[in-house]
């Protein structure tokens, strides 16, 4: 596998850059000699064919959504619209300073706006930021609204716990801990959704607030969702909802009418827009009239046909983000919207569930399913049991040399040998198909050809890597 | 599975080999096949007065963190250096070389309420 | 039909019958009625492909602002940025992949954060980077928690020069973690003026260049800190020429890699880059790339240290952090490549050239001056009587400079800042100059 530094030949550049002037070309004589520096930095010297070659060499390694069907659950691998691309390009938007005055970027302006309206209608909630970059940086801001909730009530000292049912993201707790909550785990019942027993027993005035994912990690609905958030809210305490999963209901039904009281939106699941290898995304936050005088400033606000900021916000958390928040994903994700209308986004969601539910009964007999419930727009079985040795991991590889992306394995926690499949709606039912195929096959190779799992994938750049040895001997970076 | 007799056992599937009021402490047999390859192992200073149960040391593989609480209320005497170049030693030799510190112990009382091996491997067995 | 939805009616019906359900509405049927009642619609039709791009384009030709000739800076800054860049970040099968979970599929993602990790090393002179945070600000934030989880310390010294917008974001993340943050004041060449560490304190930032423009000088720094961390935020462009902080000590290097080939987005998505020593590992927030071997005994790549994270560590993670800025990062891996260390020096030097062409211009100008004596690199403050109406002069010429407000809470309120880049021509320098000469 050779990194860029292999190639190239001293002196070598792939772009051609302007001449100096008064500063002599390749000296630093001009930068006071205190400050200079001493040596490096050591960068590649590549010509432009070998830049070329080389990347795309990489990008040939690699698996996205493009190159084939990626049921990686909780990540919402749909399709990336092309035209999405092509208008994030837009000179408007990828060549705008955010420091210009309101005035000079009244499209951008006004593109924020129409999109944090559109957002505040699909989920039923009357504030909103757009500011945070990503799904748990959504969350952190959530927490950060719930503590300064808190403090202007005057319960800062006293609710310090947050409850967070077993089945959640890791994000939760960790999002949770970083304003200095203390979390509390709420245990699943046999259907996979909150105890309601347990949570009654850890409700109490020490309760800051609850976070949940709806539908849930194992991607069951929470039928009791209204009775939950009464009972929290009864407590004194408010709701958060992890919106990773609104895929399930888009259209359909909004957190602020199931009690959310704040409620984070991934555009990079639910709205189509790519994830760029691990990002960017967008973590875009809705929340309940409670906590709208605490949301970052300023507001994106609109009088007549202008826009302006608002910093009108005494009692505000601040800035999470130091602009506007991730705006070039947004545009991606205005356009989704507009593309899809109100009945195309109950076609997502309809499609979605569809194709969980569908894949769900092609593989049940195959395959151990812990929660045989109604699934929303993902589900989990279960790689134990399967004889042999075989373990999820094994399944997960084996579906590599059928051509797939895996799906997530070994979450949530709460499923020993957990393999949890997101479709999304935008596969083909050929797809689906081919793919229920390639996992009963997979099943039926446990049983009789071990080995073809275990020693899987047989055909890709490189094989199963020794994860160990990357920590004992760390190499991060080159060594020269 | 190993379970030496002359040890002793927590729930949290720690051991305790005790020597007057020195106690040495590790993981068991068990534990370490539970996480896999023991790649880094976190351990408490010297000195370090501690109470049963607090969280003094942990143990990681790739995927995953033990944390290693202090079977019984005392002082750290010495934590095991060589560790620290060979975490694997846990899982070629957990209830040998593979020790994590050791101790001074503070409340004798506390070690009866240990479980011997037969104890242990009946927790282990019932899923524990 | 839309476009990205392919089930056809006859798709539906055979998945249904498969499913055993009648319609697709019995799929809902777990969702309470009464809660898909309260449902309210947004009254909006699926518009077409081409009503979707007219709309798109209407809003994107309405910011006027693109037609004026950028001199702004504060944190973003107008490079050139080279067209391999964009071509190799349309390789789909690096825009949508996802986090390299699976590394058999993903050796071109980790591959490339692992260069990455690399050039950003050598770039500030650090032992260890991650493959990258949100933004420079969020970086900033969470060098200031890993250096709180390190040293326990609750007191952050903050320069009084830091540019406003780190300070917002850091202070909303100090607030949260319940640090205090504590001010260093300035000298009258606008170079930090430390005064003395008092106990308790976690960290010492420094902004290199500083919200002025201004290069601090680093020497002694660490002496004066001891256990407490040096945390440099640094531009990486002049990192190219200057020496880097890592060679003065510093625990973390943080800071804006939008410069490294990325647009200016109208500020995000944007690239927080993120590096320290190998001792401070295990506490650094983050994905890492690490090289090892397969079954084979090939050279391969995996996310490595992954105990650190909040998938695995849950409450006890060094961060929350889980999607960030790949694409962003990968932007500036290839412009790192592409430029190489001279095309970087270069862009480095010409940017201090015609800042500093234009600085001394405008000094000679009746009614103007440059702020603090202090050296600076391509971004500096002009100070004079009535900034705003200088501000409203060059707009008038087509020349756009941050607004005179955004220096007020950095303690200047005679001057407004200014940032040239190796993009601005001789004939844009004039139009400056002519601007601010005539009555």
């Amino acid at each position: 596998m050779s990194t860029i530094y292999d190639h190239g030949a001293p002196g070598r550049q792939a772009v051609a850059l302007p001449q100096l002037g008064k500063v002599e070309q390749g000296l630093l004589g001009a930068i006071p000699a205190d400050l200079r520096r001493r040596d490096g930095p050591r960068l590649p010297e590549v010509s432009q064919p070998e830049l070329v070659r080389h990347y795309t060499a990489l990008s040939r390694m690699n698996y996205g959504v493009d190159t084939g069907f990626y049921p990686l659950g909780s990540c919402t691998m749909k399709h990336n619209p092309k035209l999405h691309e092509d208008l994030a390009r837009l000179p408007g938007f990828a060549d705008l300073h955010p420091l210009l005055p309101p005035e000079a970027c009244q499209g951008a302006l006004a593109l924020l706006w129409e999109t944090a309206e559109h957002l505040k209608g699909i989920t039923g909630m009357p504030g909103i930021t757009l500011q945070p970059a990503a799904g748990a940086h959504g969350e952190l801001t959530g927490m950060f609204l719930i503590k300064r909730w808190l403090e202007d009530r005057g319960e800062l000292g006293r609710r310090t716990k947050i409850l967070l049912p077993d089945s959640a993201h890791g994000t939760n707790p960790a999002s949770a801990a970083m304003v200095g909550f203390t979390v509390v785990s709420i245990p699943s019942d046999r259907r996979g959704m909150v105890n309601l027993d347990a949570l009654r027993g850890a409700l109490g005035s020490d309760v800051a607030g609850i976070m949940l994912t709806v539908p849930n990690t194992l991607g069951i609905f929470e039928e009791d969702i209204v009775t939950i958030t009464d009972l929290v809210h009864d407590a004194g305490g408010l709701c958060y909802f992890d919106g990773a999963n609104l895929n399930a209901y888009l259209g359909r039904a909004r957190p602020g009418d199931m009690g959310a009281d704040v409620f984070h939106i991934n555009l990079h699941k639910t709205f189509s827009t790519p994830h760029g290898g691990g990002g960017p995304g967008a973590g875009p936050v809705t929340v309940s009239e409670v906590l709208v005088p605490y949301l970052p400033v300023p507001e994106i606000a609109r009088k007549g046909e202008t826009y302006h900021l608002d910093w009108d916000r005494p009692k505000s958390i601040g800035r999470v983000h130091p602009y506007f928040g991730n705006v070039l994903v947004i545009v991606k994700a205005l356009a989704y919207i507009l593309s899809l209308g109100d009945e195309g986004m109950r076609a997502v969601s309809g499609g979605a569930v569809l194709a969980a539910n569908y894949l769900k009964a092609k593989l049940k007999g195959a395959y151990k399913l812990p929660y045989d419930q109604l699934a929303k727009h993902e589900f989990v079985l279960s790689g134990e049991g399967m004889g042999n040795g075989v373990r999820t991991l094994d399944v997960a590889k084996r579906l590599i040399d059928y051509g797939f992306h895996p799906p997530t394995i070994y979450f949530p926690l709460i499923v020993k040998e957990a393999l949890m499949i997101e479709p999304t709606e935008t596969e083909p039912r050929e797809t689906l198909d081919t793919f229920a195929e390639a996992l009963l096959s997979i099943a039926a190779e446990a049983r009789e050809h071990p080995e073809l799992l275990r020693e899987a994938p047989h055909e890709t750049p490189v094989r199963r890597l020794d994860e160990a040895r990357a920590v004992r001997e760390p190499r991060l970076k080159l060594d020269f | 599975m190993l379970i030496p007799k002359e040890l002793k056992y927590t729930k949290d599937h720690e051991w305790v080999r005790l020597e007057g009021d020195k106690a040495w402490v590790g993981i068991t047999d068990h534990a370490q096949k539970q996480l896999g390859d023991i790649v880094f192992v976190e351990l408490p200073p010297a000195g370090k007065v501690v109470q049963q149960r607090d969280l003094v040391a942990s143990v990681e593989s790739v995927k995953a963190v033990g944390e290693v609480g202090a079977p019984l209320s005392g002082e750290v005497l010495e934590a095991n250096a060589a560790l620290s170049g060979s975490p694997d030693l846990v899982n070629k030799d957990p209830h040998g070389q593979g020790w994590l510190f050791t101790m001074r112990i503070s409340t004798p009382t506390e070690a009866g309420a240990l479980l011997d091996a037969a104890a242990y491997e009946a927790f282990v067995a019932s899923g524990g | 039909m839309n476009p990205y939805l392919p089930h056809t009616p006859s798709d539906i019906r055979s998945m249904l019958d498969t499913i055993g359900v009648s319609d697709v509405e019995a799929l809902f049927s777990d969702i309470p009625a009464e809660v898909q009642g309260w449902n309210r619609p947004l009254g909006l039709a699926p518009h077409d492909d081409l009503a979707v791009h007219q709309h798109l384009t209407g809003l994107a030709e309405r910011s006027t602002g693109r037609g004026l000739i950028p001199f702004l800076g504060g944190g973003l800054y107008d490079h050139f940025i080279p067209s391999v860049v964009g071509h190799i970040l349309s390789r789909s099968e690096f825009f949508t992949a996802y986090t390299p979970y699976q590394p058999e599929v993903s050796q071109g993602t980790l591959t490339w954060m692992f260069e990455y990790q690399t050039m950003i090393c050598e770039l500030t002179g650090m032992e260890v980077a991650n493959a990258s945070m949100y933004d420079g600000a969020t970086a900033l934030a969470e060098a200031v928690l890993m250096a709180h989880r390190t040293t326990r310390g609750k007191v952050v010294l903050v320069p009084s020069s830091l540019h406003p917008r780190l300070r917002e974001v850091l202070a909303t993340y100090a607030w949260g973690a319940g640090l205090a943050l504590r001010d260093v004041p300035y000298t009258e060449a606008g170079r930090l003026a430390l005064d003395g560490v008092p106990d308790g304190t976690c960290a010492l930032i420094v902004q290199q260049p500083n919200g002025f423009g201004i290069l601090e000088d680093l020497t002694g720094l660490k002496d004066c800190l001891r256990k407490t961390f040096l945390i440099a935020y640094a531009n990486p462009i002049p990192l190219a020429v200057i020496e880097p902080p890592g060679s003065f000590g510093a625990d973390v290097v943080v800071g804006e890699g939008q410069p490294l080939g990325n647009p200016l987005s109208f500020g995000g998505p944007l690239l927080g880059f993120f590096a320290t020593r190998m001792d401070h590992l295990r506490r650094m927030p983050g994905r890492v790339s690490g090289q090892t071997r397969d079954v084979d005994g090939k050279t391969g790549y995996v996310m490595t240290f992954q105990t650190r994270e909040q998938h695995i560590r849950r409450e006890g993670a060094t961060s929350n952090i889980c999607t960030n800025s790949a694409l962003c990062a990968l932007a500036a891996t290839v412009y790192l490549a592409a430029l190489g260390p001279d095309g970087l020096r270069r862009v480095a030097l010409l940017s201090w050239e015609k800042a500093h062409a234009l600085a001394e211009r405008l000094a000679d100008l009746p009614g103007y001056d440059v702020a603090f004596d202090g050296p600076f690199f391509h971004e500096f403050i002009v100070r004079c009587n009535d900034p705003e109406a200088a501000v409203g002069r060059l707009r008038r010429a087509g020349i756009a400079v941050l607004p005179p407000s955004f220096l007020h809470p950095l303690g200047v309120h005679d001057g407004f800042i200014v940032a040239v880049t190796e993009k601005r021509t001789p004939e844009e320098l004039d139009r400056f100059v002519v601007a601010l000469e005539g009555k």
